[in-house]
């Protein structure tokens, strides 16, 4: 079952200066009831985005017509706690393409790589350039080359990400794909086992 | 060549291969399941029309969306009732082992994995809950995983994973008197941040450690994923064998001597290269208590609230969004401010130990006037034992009421959740802005720390009591 593919974006983006922004404020536990991926988007930040009666905080970058674009550019530490891909699935949902930080929580970052969306590390000072520069900033991310540039300076950095998964989301391939062509290497691996 | 990490020796066991530039693909021994991160996983494999590849080595119970009273009676939460039921037909449908609501057997995930036996030295265990960190207490590699990741186990028992980088924490020295396993843990976080460790698996060595409980343990491991790390893990000695002994998924007979022989070897060798290691002495520790909204944010519960200056410049900001959210300043004096409530229970601290701590301290003392506190257990096998043991007498003459089995208010899936703007001192692992209940406040905490703010309402040093 493939994941969407990636090669390159263009887009304006939506800036969370936060550091640590936890999995539980990406999505709260309440909405982990559902038993399909589907929906997780309009509950992306649930608890910081909506008042008790469900009307939208004015205050929050969501709700800021000003931002827009793929990308969500967040503080450093993102997507720390809960190993919950819900988390994943609401900010892929939302339209978020690529989430750009100075730092990733492990898990969050393995669970958005397997749904399509590109965690990309960048500097702290390119971070705090990002942040800096006005709502009609946009970035550029180029996986292929494995680039991300800050339009308005002409500012590029370079950022890492390992060949395999590289290769997974410029094709759209996934792992548990590659996993179940490997049966056979399995079932070796058990028989050999002490 | 240097020798190698108790890390790489059990990493390199379960190696099916490892891909260019790439994850290795890493063999799984038990794979733990519960009803919230599994639903899509299993939806997935029905999807390509395959079943659960290895059903002898997967386990599950449902844990989150259980109520932690009238477990007899249906779920009355119709969409957590459908999860939970979601559960029950997979399993049935893949042959999975299942200790559903009300079996002997249910409880937290991570809890019933060890009381059982399930959990054995040198296993690689995941489960879709970044708190199977908490199985590294027996020497095994041990980590939470996404869903996408539940679905690769239940379809080929593997993970595709990138090796981690290794880290020794090493604590030695001897705990003070009224310090457990909880504050040594969060001490460590506080000091490490919560990013700290991100990128990097664990070993937690030294003698504060081996001096432990395996209940002590469990909560150290626990709680390694809140300082960012893949997961943690102890090497077994004499008390894990003792520990794993007679339980009833642990080997036995000639079985259990061979086990035995081989878990005796799981040790980093001592001319291992770890890629980081940070000393603590245990006598520096104090009972702990966080103030903010992630567990890094801690300190010894006679100090005060740090103040802006000693904050970094970058992240006063988000510090101070932090403190608003709980109601406090920078600079405040913790102890004597207020609690509305307690919760004591979870992964980190539901285990026996923990109930017991917490009724002794509270013995011949009465719950603090205006207080509501969640006595729960992380299993019937827990629930059962502090029965025989008198613990609930001994809670119920104090004022206090021992629940049913469950994750409870440590994540607020159920009905136990702390109303907003309360302020919740918990046995559990996350402070986290509303995790217990959409704007409520959580001090973590040890189930001695909570029993001494039960009885005051107010943060009070458990050494005082």
């Amino acid at each position: 079952m493939a994941i969407d593919k990636f090669v390159t974006l263009e887009s304006t983006y939506v800036p969370l200066p936060i550091e640590n922004v936890d999995t539980d404020q990406i999505i709260p536990a309440r909405f982990l009831k559902a038993t399909t991926k589907e929906g997780f988007g309009d509950n992306l930040f649930a608890d910081w985005r909506y008042n008790k009666d469900g009307s939208p905080k004015p205050d929050f970058v969501l709700n800021n017509p000003k931002y827009s674009g793929e990308v969500l550019v967040a503080g450093k530490n993102f997507g720390s706690g809960s190993s919950r891909e819900h988390a994943a699935w609401a900010v892929h949902g939302y339209g978020f393409k690529v989430v750009v930080s100075s730092f990733f929580a492990d898990i969050f970052k393995n669970n958005s790589l397997n749904n399509g969306i590109l965690p990309v590390v960048v500097s702290e000072s390119f971070l705090a350039e990002l942040f800096a520069a006005d709502e009609n900033n946009k970035v550029i991310v180029n996986l292929k080359d494995q680039t991300i540039t800050n339009t308005a300076l002409g500012k590029s950095e370079s950022f890492e990400i390992n060949g395999y998964k590289k290769n997974c989301l410029l094709n759209g391939y996934d792992d548990i794909d590659y996993l179940i062509n490997s049966k056979e290497e399995i079932e070796a691996y058990e028989q050999n086992r002490g | 060549m240097a020798g190698k990490t108790l890390f790489d020796k059990i990493w390199d066991m379960h190696e099916v291969k490892t891909i260019e530039d790439g994850p290795s693909v890493l063999y799984i021994d038990r794979h733990l399941v519960h009803e919230v991160t599994s639903p899509q996983a299993f939806a997935g494999l029905k999807a390509r029309g395959i079943k659960v590849f290895r059903p002898q080595n997967t386990f599950a119970t449902p844990d989150h969306n259980i109520p932690t009273i009238n477990q007899h009676l249906p779920i009355a939460d119709e969409i957590s009732r459908f999860q939970v039921d979601t559960l029950t037909k997979n399993c049935e449908d893949n042959a999975v082992t299942l200790f559903g609501l009300g079996h002997p057997k249910n409880g937290v995930v991570h809890v019933i994995g060890p009381e059982n036996g399930i959990t054995q030295p040198g296993m690689t265990i995941v489960c879709g809950d970044s708190h199977t960190s908490t199985h590294g207490a027996f020497g095994s590699i041990a980590f939470g995983i996404g869903t996408s990741e539940v679905e690769m186990v239940l379809s080929t028992q593997c993970i595709m994973q990138p090796r981690p980088k290794t880290m020794k924490i090493n604590i030695d020295g001897k705990l003070t008197d009224g310090v457990t396993a909880k504050d040594l843990v969060l001490y460590v976080i506080s000091k490490l941040t919560t990013g700290g460790g991100t990128g990097y698996f664990v070993e937690f060595a030294g003698s504060a450690i081996h001096s432990l409980s395996m209940e002590g343990r469990m909560t150290v491991c626990n709680m390694s994923i809140e300082m960012g790390a893949r997961g943690g893990l102890i090497a077994p000695d004499e008390k894990t064998i003792e520990y794993v002994k007679g339980r009833e998924y642990a080997p036995k007979g000639e079985e259990w001597d061979k086990a035995v022989a081989k878990w005796r070897k799981l040790v980093s060798d001592e001319d291992a290269q770890f890629d980081k290691v940070y000393n603590f002495d245990a006598a520096d520790i104090e009972p702990m208590i966080t103030y903010g909204t992630n567990p890094g944010m801690g300190v010894g519960i006679t100090q005060n609230i740090p103040t802006l200056d000693e904050v970094e410049k970058s992240s006063q900001k988000t510090y101070l969004k932090s403190l608003e959210y709980m109601g406090y300043a920078p600079g405040e004096v913790m102890l004597g401010k207020k609690v509305d409530w307690i919760f004591v229970g979870s992964c980190t601290n539901g285990r026996i130990e923990d109930l017991r701590a917490f009724a002794h301290a509270v013995k011949g003392k009465k719950k603090a006037e205006g207080l509501t506190a969640w006595i729960v257990p992380g299993s019937h096998q827990v629930e059962d034992q502090a029965i025989a043991e008198g613990l609930k007498d001994i809670l119920e003459e104090a004022g206090f009421e021992l629940r049913q089995p469950g994750c409870s208010a440590c994540l607020a899936m159920n009905d136990d959740k702390v109303p907003a703007g309360k302020y919740s001192v918990a046995t559990s692992n996350r402070n986290f802005e509303g995790r217990q209940g959409p704007g409520s406040r959580t001090l973590l905490a040890s189930p001695l720390t909570a029993a001494a703010c039960a009885v005051t309402g107010v943060i009070t040093d458990p050494r005082t009591l």
